[in-house]
């Protein structure tokens, strides 16, 4: 029991550092990544709630999808900038 | 000064949100044994699909549609006119790339099938297909789609149309979206397929019709 309580509580710590993380940094790409660790994390969290359905989706459309995208957008504005830089 | 006064109240208010949470009396409807009871006549065994596709079809009905929305909703706003020039990817990643897409395919038809009695079901089966889509994008092997050719939009508003036309048929023998308990675990079964296939095509389209903007840098 106590190991479980232990490992509920990190992940509810560790939960709340990466939505921190993901809001102050600086840096684009390291948000992004930290959103898609808190993607992971949030569906660990949903399994733990006995709720696998909710976990499922989470891990699929919040980590996996929105990960995807954000990336795919970070890149594009890097590329706009490169463009508006180089002529 | 000014901001320890903003943290005091700040602090203030999350520990009186935090008190009245506490406070809450325990929810005095229980839908769990009206679950348990009608799930012999929902067609399925999973009481999370049965509220989804069954009790509460109507909710998954508009849920759809909001999607289906959505994307038009980008389409709307147009896209950039430009062909995806596709770079060579590394040889190695397009190689998994290959030998994880079908079996994606079979993990999400997987989670479909499992639906009926088990955590799974047609949205995150379709999450699965489109994240396979977005892989083959990314490894360029699958080339941005540009505009929505005729069988592509059939196959976008295919489920949500096929999930209507059998909500209609319904209408007939008396209530929308009430299936009859022989035939409720088939029709489920078929709503849903043409559910992932559509939810696949619609995840895969907010991302691949926004992608074609790469000029090859």
């Amino acid at each position: 029991m106590s190991l479980a309580l232990g490992f509920d509580l990190l992940l509810a710590s560790a939960l709340l550092w990466s939505a921190w993380r993901a809001l102050t940094t600086v840096r684009l790409d390291h948000a992004v990544v930290v959103f898609i660790v808190f993607g992971l994390l949030m569906a660990l969290a949903w399994a733990r709630l006995q709720a696998p359905d909710i976990g499922l989706a989470e891990a699929a459309i919040g980590a996996g999808l929105s990960g995807a995208l954000l990336l795919d957008a970070y890149g594009a504005l890097r590329r706009r900038e490169a463009e508006r830089k180089a002529p | 000064m000014k901001r320890l006064v903003v943290i005091a109240a700040a602090l203030a208010f999350s520990l009186a949100l935090i008190a009245t949470l506490l406070e809450l009396p325990a929810a005095t409807i229980d839908l769990r044994p009206a679950v348990a009871e009608n799930l012999a006549a929902s067609g399925v065994a999973h009481p999370v699909t049965a509220v989804l596709l069954n009790y509460r079809g109507y909710d998954t009905l508009l849920e759809i549609a909001v999607l289906l929305l959505a994307l038009f909703g980008i389409l709307a706003l147009g896209l950039e006119r430009q062909v995806c020039t596709l770079r060579a990817a590394e040889r190695p990643l397009q190689l998994l790339a290959r030998l994880a897409s079908p079996l994606m395919v079979v993990v999400a038809v997987y989670l479909l099938w499992a639906g009926a009695w088990r955590p799974g079901g047609a949205f995150q089966a379709g999450a699965v297909l489109a994240a396979a889509a977005v892989l083959l994008h990314l490894t360029e092997l699958l080339p941005g789609w540009l505009q929505p050719s005729a069988r592509l939009r059939w196959g976008l508003a295919g489920g949500f149309l096929l999930f209507l036309g059998v909500a209609t048929a319904m209408l007939a023998r008396g209530a929308l979206l009430e299936y009859p308990p022989a035939h409720a675990g088939a029709l489920i079964l078929l709503i849903e397929a043409g559910l992932t296939f559509s939810l696949g095509l619609i995840l895969a389209g907010l991302f691949l019709f926004m992608t074609c903007d790469e000029g090859g840098d």
